[in-house]
């Protein structure tokens, strides 16, 4: 059997969209996955890392059987997804973020128990694993609350267990911080990383827009943008390609008109992300060298922009991300990408 | 890290194959069953608000003089209302619900069959609606004093056995149905509603029809077995008849068997294009 996990190979999608009632013959095609090759190492938690809209959901849509790929092919836990689900589909789960499973009449510990039951789960052992799990996610005092009284943050919880329940060989996790408070985040990276840790030969594929997120718990990162993975490597890998170059955050007052294309053309400025701020703007640069720093400086007082703080940091995944885009994630979740998710 | 003892329990045996088939109907029958504890309105909504339209139905019946039959057919036809209603908006509307709910991914993603969700749904809402069913019947029982007499206990369970699994089997056909060809469920379930109210005659015999209007009534599995319930509890239920009782139960038997073959395929084929397509386990949220 193989050692990997997951594994993909030029594997494409692309979606069919009617136009609206004028355009009714018109059909459109969104590309929302092109030429993906990836390997996943068993025992691995690898990170998909993109804005929304990247292609990342469709990944995990195809990888949990629930998507066919218009091309190439996909394996997960040694398996084709597409010629044989019916092997996929029992050592898989998958639990997104924001979903509104289960049903709201029954409790939290009767909707785990029936989702149990579809794998096949014993029923004395699923209920005593839900109490273990849920202590785990700090849950444990909600167990006979109705999920319809829960909070979001409570039923993502509900939902991750979900996930942990039957023990997949693969866990997919689909944004499943989104919209949790900082401590329900945290008590959700601390399972995932005591899950992993209990048995080697678990795999996790998490995606996730959260840098922080991807850097803290990922063995290795893909970056994924418009359907394309543009880089993969683990993320003190990823970030180390940018050290020898330097990262400046500048906080300055309004920038008159000032754009980040016009810092760009700059020699030796590889790239000029612009974020409004209170009263002024934060700039952040990767510069080739740090002397450029001089000509960046000369043309805020140019434009008659002030200077109010200058930082030098150490690269983040975020300035991996921009450096392969070109624009800073929540600049291009902004832009309105046409591509599925 | 030291491992978490709770996290190593891997390795304990799953039952696949027939058995997993089981516990897969029983734990999607189980939110049915329990959320009729749990949610007590139904006894307004589906026993008291349907007793008002078997009450109209008995007050017009008695003021123009109809045999006094007619009231219990009524009675009858209001009980087995129950189980159409939860056939069209719990079972056909249901994996669109499910679909918006996000429960239909997870549903496909499980190592369990479809068909045995399906069946679960149907047991759980046969199960919770014979206890209206019998309520309405023994309400309006009471309230208008109708008895019975049953001709054979068998063919009267027969009947009911092969008219419910026969109209379940038409719900888990279009489950399927509605999902494919339908982006607002309701609005076909508020459709399907009054007409099937008509056609099956739950408030008068279909023998009033004539009989190439009854014939193809009786694709809807409702129509026959309520015709031959009541004329297996009522004495002069045989007279007001449609068809004979036995060839209602062949009848029926043929309707089970094409509905839950067409039930297999159409899941098949909504699984199919969904995983094609891509569109039908999204949610619009």
């Amino acid at each position: 059997m193989t050692h990997f996990a997951i594994e993909t190979k030029d594997l494409s999608r692309i979606y069919k969209i009617r136009g609206n009632k004028k355009e009714k013959q018109i059909r459109k095609e969104l590309v929302a996955l092109e030429n993906v090759t990836l390997t996943v190492e068993r025992g691995e938690l690898f990170g998909l890392l993109g804005p929304n809209g990247a292609g990342k959901t469709t990944l995990i849509k195809i990888l949990t059987t629930l998507l066919a790929p218009t091309s190439g092919w996909a394996r997960v836990a040694g398996y084709d997804v597409i010629q044989h689900p019916n092997l996929v589909r029992p050592r898989i789960n998958m639990v997104s973020g924001g979903e509104s499973s289960g049903y709201g009449l029954l409790t939290v510990r009767e909707n785990l128990w029936m989702f149990s039951q579809f794998y096949g789960m014993p029923s004395k052992e699923a209920n005593q694993r839900i109490v273990e799990l849920l202590k785990m996610v700090g849950l444990e005092d909600r167990i006979h609350t109705k999920s319809s009284d829960l909070s979001t943050g409570l039923r993502q919880k509900m939902n991750i267990v979900r996930g942990f329940l039957t023990d997949p060989e693969v866990l997919f996790l689909d944004e499943p911080t989104l919209g949790l408070d900082v401590g329900a985040a945290r008590d959700v990276r601390k399972l995932i990383r005591s899950w992993l840790e209990a048995d080697k030969s678990r795999t996790l594929l998490l995606t996730t827009h959260y840098m922080v997120e991807a850097e803290e718990l990922c063995d290795r990162v893909a970056i994924i943008n418009k359907g394309r993975v543009l880089a993969c490597d683990t993320p003190a890998n990823l970030k180390r390609n940018l050290q020898r170059d330097a990262i400046f955050e500048i906080e300055t007052s309004p920038l008159n008109g000032l754009t980040p294309q016009l810092l760009q053309n700059q020699p030796e400025v590889r790239k000029a992300a612009l974020t409004d701020i209170e009263g002024g703007a934060r700039l952040e640069l990767i510069l080739q060298e740090e002397a450029a720093l001089a000509s960046v400086i000369n043309i805020l007082t140019q434009k008659n922009v002030k200077v109010r703080r200058l930082t030098k940091r150490e690269p983040t995944l975020e300035d991996v991300f921009m450096d392969l885009v070109g624009q800073k994630m929540e600049d291009v979740e902004k832009e309105e990408a046409p591509h599925a998710g | 890290m030291q491992a978490n003892p709770s996290l190593v329990l891997r390795g304990s045996p799953k039952v696949s194959g027939w058995r997993l088939f089981l516990k897969t109907i029983v734990a999607r029958a189980y939110p049915r069953v329990i959320g009729m504890q749990r949610e007590k309105s139904w006894l307004f909504f589906d026993v008291f608000l349907p007793m008002l339209a078997v009450s109209a139905y008995v007050f017009v019946y008695r003021a123009i003089g109809a045999p006094e039959e007619y009231v219990g057919f009524v009675v009858m036809g209001g009980a087995m209302t129950a189980f159409w209603m939860n056939v069209l908006w719990s079972m056909s509307s249901q994996l669109y619900w499910e679909k918006e709910q996000g429960n239909l991914a997870l549903y496909i993603i499980a190592p369990n069959s479809m068909m045995a969700i399906l069946l679960g749904m149907a047991v759980g809402g046969l199960f919770a609606t014979a206890l209206r069913a019998t309520a309405i019947v023994i309400v309006g029982s009471l309230m208008f004093n109708v008895t019975y007499s049953v001709a054979s206990f068998t063919q009267l369970l027969l009947v009911f056995f092969l008219a419910m699994t026969a109209l379940y089997g038409m719900g888990m056909m279009s489950a399927s149905l509605f999902l494919l060809l339908s982006r607002e469920a309701w609005h076909i379930s508020n459709l399907a509603q009054e007409p099937v109210y008509l056609f099956s005659g739950f408030y008068f015999p279909i023998k009033s029809f004539n009989f190439w209007v009854a014939a193809a009534a009786s694709i809807i599995p409702l129509t026959l077995g309520l015709d031959a319930m009541r004329q297996l509890v009522f004495p002069s239920g045989a007279s007001l008849g449609f068809l004979s009782v036995n060839v209602e139960i062949a009848v029926l038997i043929v309707l089970c068997v094409l509905f839950l073959i067409g039930a297999k395929f159409l899941l098949d084929y909504m699984e199919k294009l969904a995983i094609r397509e891509g569109r039908l386990t999204e949610s619009r949220r």
